[in-house]
């Protein structure tokens, strides 16, 4: 110590303890815990007094509780007498319908917009852009309020609804003919699964053949027909064991088929197109990052160009692709929230927001809808890990 | 034998290859698929941009005060001039414009000033920018003081709303974002672990979750006495929020710091605030501002959820006007609007943070 030497005085062998980073650290923790502790006991203590006011019992007794409302979309059985535990499974379903098949379109859509926008063709390419750049910076709830607001609910009533071949599209939602399965279809069932499990021994003999003698099959085509022949085959011997139920004008409504409701359609378009922006940059980005020459590789090799980009550039793109693109699927979930704006029922507007209101449980439910979202993050993000160190490159 | 000691000139390219038809040739119609493809794309084009065209621009009524005025069929732009002022400005009492527009110049000033790089003393801008200017917008904004009549916030709307949550995110969230991410790097387990799953948590929630939780439960939380404005729960619930975030970028500039500079600095004998305040905080700042504009894109985005906890931000203010009823069925153009806004600012901010990225990205492999 500099000032220790100016004074003449010895340097201590034993620092002071508040000189000691280890002493300091633990110190240091400890109040840091005390502050964290003495945090929550303030807002706790605080929570129960403002409830005691409020005349609110803690606990999760309301969950079994008659619920008393109605639901727009259901897909398990649910009316007003069912409990408030019932409208959370409701809303979470909800929720999940939303983001998978969101997930699935945007998928679609980004992967096409992101080779678009390395296409060769200058109008496609152009195309691409645009969309990419106007759509990811207009916010996501404007989009869902121009979708709902300005384009599906001025649509016509149902009696002069929209034709689109044997479906229709009106205000009240699109109306699409629904497959009925009778029992023998489960023959069908039975030849599809068939089907893919011989695929797989196929593709297995396959690769085993051409490291033994080089020589391959046209396994592709071969799957092909066989996923789609052999249940084709089994349904005509089963006799036609489907029929369609095909969406028809009674009343002042349609019955039959199957109905996509305005509020759904709209946060779905809404979803897929924004996040879809996101992924197409993604897809962008992992295509350039694989260099040119692992395909000039593969061509000097004598591998064509469809061989080139199965085997040589998707791998190597993929591995750059899948853990933004996971970013992109959570973020995806996260903002289904949205449809809460609209009215359509997912885990925020049913639980968070109707069964809220109804019983004032404030602190339980938002917990419990915090607990979802962060429950399904970690499984993904689990799920990442575990992929991410599967098709890490295995470095010698 | 002929020989020609002379050479000869070239030969023009084939007219194929050269000039619009060439340039055709390679771009759009190289091979059949492209072909085909072009010319469904032009179609698909020439029938949704040439009517959105007319819409937009050559049918459109411009200007009036009432939706009489609206007679050509197209876009009935009269109704965003009638209601502009609202939109910008809010609830806010009309004499008190000149505080608003104050506001707006001196923030126009300084973000030029900021992004023009021959400015002298960029730091101190940016650092007046991010400490002074805030108190002196609210005390502009607010009022109370220096004579100026009281503005209650539930007065506030529009785009000068939509500009303070934002503004007011990014300047509270970074000197937090900055503590978590030293936190979530540093050795005492403690405070990393608490960092971590502080970070973790915010991001694992949509925003809607948090703002729904900071308008009912921070009531609750807080002792009787004290009473939450509704502006300054959803400002808290935007801040939790955007400081996780922020969080993760700060974590990826320090990371991105050699550590022989962390080294260096304990070589010296710095201190762990001075390391961190005079050696690597500066350093990774700097590398940092692309991504922070980033997230601040993403939260300026963010800032229309507000409008579910019932704050009139401009997509909220516009929504509302769209159920007036003189003005019913004009949703297209008042989307159209607020679409325009968020598109320039964001479009504009994105633009800058890859030019930043470009400009820091010198070395191999530049693109």
């Amino acid at each position: 110590m500099p000032t220790d030497v100016k004074n003449g005085v010895a340097p201590s062998s034993k620092p002071k303890f508040w000189n000691d980073p280890e002493k300091r650290a633990l110190l240091f923790q400890i109040l840091m815990i005390l502050t964290i502790l003495g945090f929550f006991a303030y807002i706790i203590s605080n929570a129960l007094f403002n409830l005691e006011k409020r005349g609110i019992t803690t606990g999760f007794d309301f969950l079994g509780q008659a619920a008393g409302f109605e639901i727009l979309l259901t897909l398990i059985p649910f009316d007003a007498t069912y409990s408030f535990g019932r409208t959370f499974i409701i809303g979470l379903l909800n929720t999940l319908l939303v983001s998978v098949l969101g997930i699935i379109l945007a998928t679609v859509i980004g992967f096409i917009m992101g080779i678009a926008r390395l296409s060769q063709n200058w109008l496609i390419n152009k195309v691409a852009t645009a969309y990419i750049e106007i759509f990811r910076n207009i916010p996501l709830l404007l989009q869902i309020f121009f979708w709902y607001f300005a384009v599906l609910q001025p649509l016509p009533s149902p009696r002069q609804s929209i034709e689109i071949g044997s479906a229709f599209l009106n205000n009240r939602g699109f109306y699409i003919p629904w497959p009925e399965f009778h029992p023998a279809f489960m023959f069908v069932t039975i030849a599809f699964a068939i089907a893919v499990v011989a695929v797989i021994f196929l593709v297995k003999w396959n690769h085993k053949r051409q490291d033994e003698t080089g020589q391959t099959f046209p396994v592709f085509r071969a799957a092909l027909a066989l996923l789609i022949g052999l249940p084709l085959i089994v349904y005509f011997l089963a006799g036609s064991p489907m029929t369609w139920d095909y969406p028809a004008l009674k009343g002042f409504n349609f019955r039959g088929g199957a109905t996509i409701i305005p509020e759904l359609m709209a946060l779905l378009i809404a979803l897929s197109v924004y996040t879809g922006t996101f992924i197409a940059e993604i897809v962008r980005s992992g295509i350039l990052a694989v260099s040119k020459g692992q395909s000039e590789a593969a061509h000097a090799l004598g591998l064509n160009n469809s061989r080139t980009l199965r085997l040589i550039v998707v791998p190597q793109a993929m591995r750059v692709i899948i853990p933004p693109l996971t970013s992109q699927y959570l973020n995806l979930i996260k903002n289904s929230s949205l449809a809460t704006a609209i009215g359509y029922p997912d885990l925020v507007s049913v639980f968070m927001g109707t069964t809220l209101n109804q019983t004032g449980q404030a602190i339980e439910i938002i917990f419990m809808t915090m607990a979802v979202y962060l429950t399904i993050n970690l499984l993904v993000s689990l799920f990442m890990n575990w992929y991410n160190k599967r098709m890490s490159l295995v470095e010698r | 034998m002929i020989v020609n000691d002379k050479k000869l000139p070239d030969l023009p390219p084939p007219a194929s290859t050269v000039g619009l038809v060439g340039w055709m040739r390679t771009n759009l119609f190289s091979s059949p698929t492209y072909t085909v493809l072009t010319l469904i794309v032009a179609y698909l084009l020439w029938i949704t941009v040439i009517p959105a065209i007319q819409w937009a621009f050559i049918n459109a009524d411009w200007a009036g005060d009432s939706r009489d005025a609206c007679t050509s069929g197209g876009a009935c732009w009269v109704f965003i001039g009638a209601r502009f002022n609202q939109f910008i400005y809010g609830f806010y009492p009309e004499t008190e414009y000149w505080r608003i527009d104050v506001l707006f110049v001196m923030l126009a000033i300084l973000i030029a000033a900021l992004v023009y790089e021959g400015t002298p003393k960029r730091g101190w801008i940016s650092a007046f920018t991010l400490i002074v200017f805030p108190i002196i917008a609210f005390f502009l904004l607010y009022g109370g003081s220096f004579g100026l009549e009281v503005v209650e916030t539930h007065k506030w709307g529009g785009l000068s709303l939509t500009l303070v949550l934002a503004l007011v995110g990014i300047v509270a969230s970074l000197p937090i974002g900055v503590l978590l991410a030293l936190g979530r790097r540093s050795e005492m387990p403690v405070v990393r672990s608490f960092c971590t799953v502080f970070i973790e948590m915010w991001r694992g929630v949509p925003l809607i979750t948090i703002l729904f939780m900071a308008s009912v439960m921070l009531p609750l939380f807080a002792p009787e006495e004290i009473d939450f404005d509704k502006l300054l729960r959803a400002l808290i619930g935007i801040t939790l929020f955007q400081s996780a975030y922020m969080a993760e970028v700060i974590r990826g500039g320090l990371q991105a710091i050699p550590k022989g500079q962390y080294e260096a600095a304990d070589a010296l004998g710095l201190s762990y605030w001075k390391k961190m305040g005079l050696i690597v905080l500066p350093q990774a700042l700097k590398i940092m501002i692309p991504g922070i504009v980033n997230t601040f894109i993403a939260l300026f985005k963010d800032t229309s959820l507000v409008l579910i906890i019932g704050l009139f931000d401009l997509l909220a203010i516009v929504q509302a006007a769209l159920s007036d009823p003189k003005w019913l069925g004009y949703s297209i153009e008042g989307y159209t609007f607020v679409a325009f806004v968020f598109w320039v600012f964001c479009f504009g901010m994105s633009r800058y943070s890859q030019f930043l990225e470009r400009k820091l990205h010198t070395g191999h492999g530049a693109r």
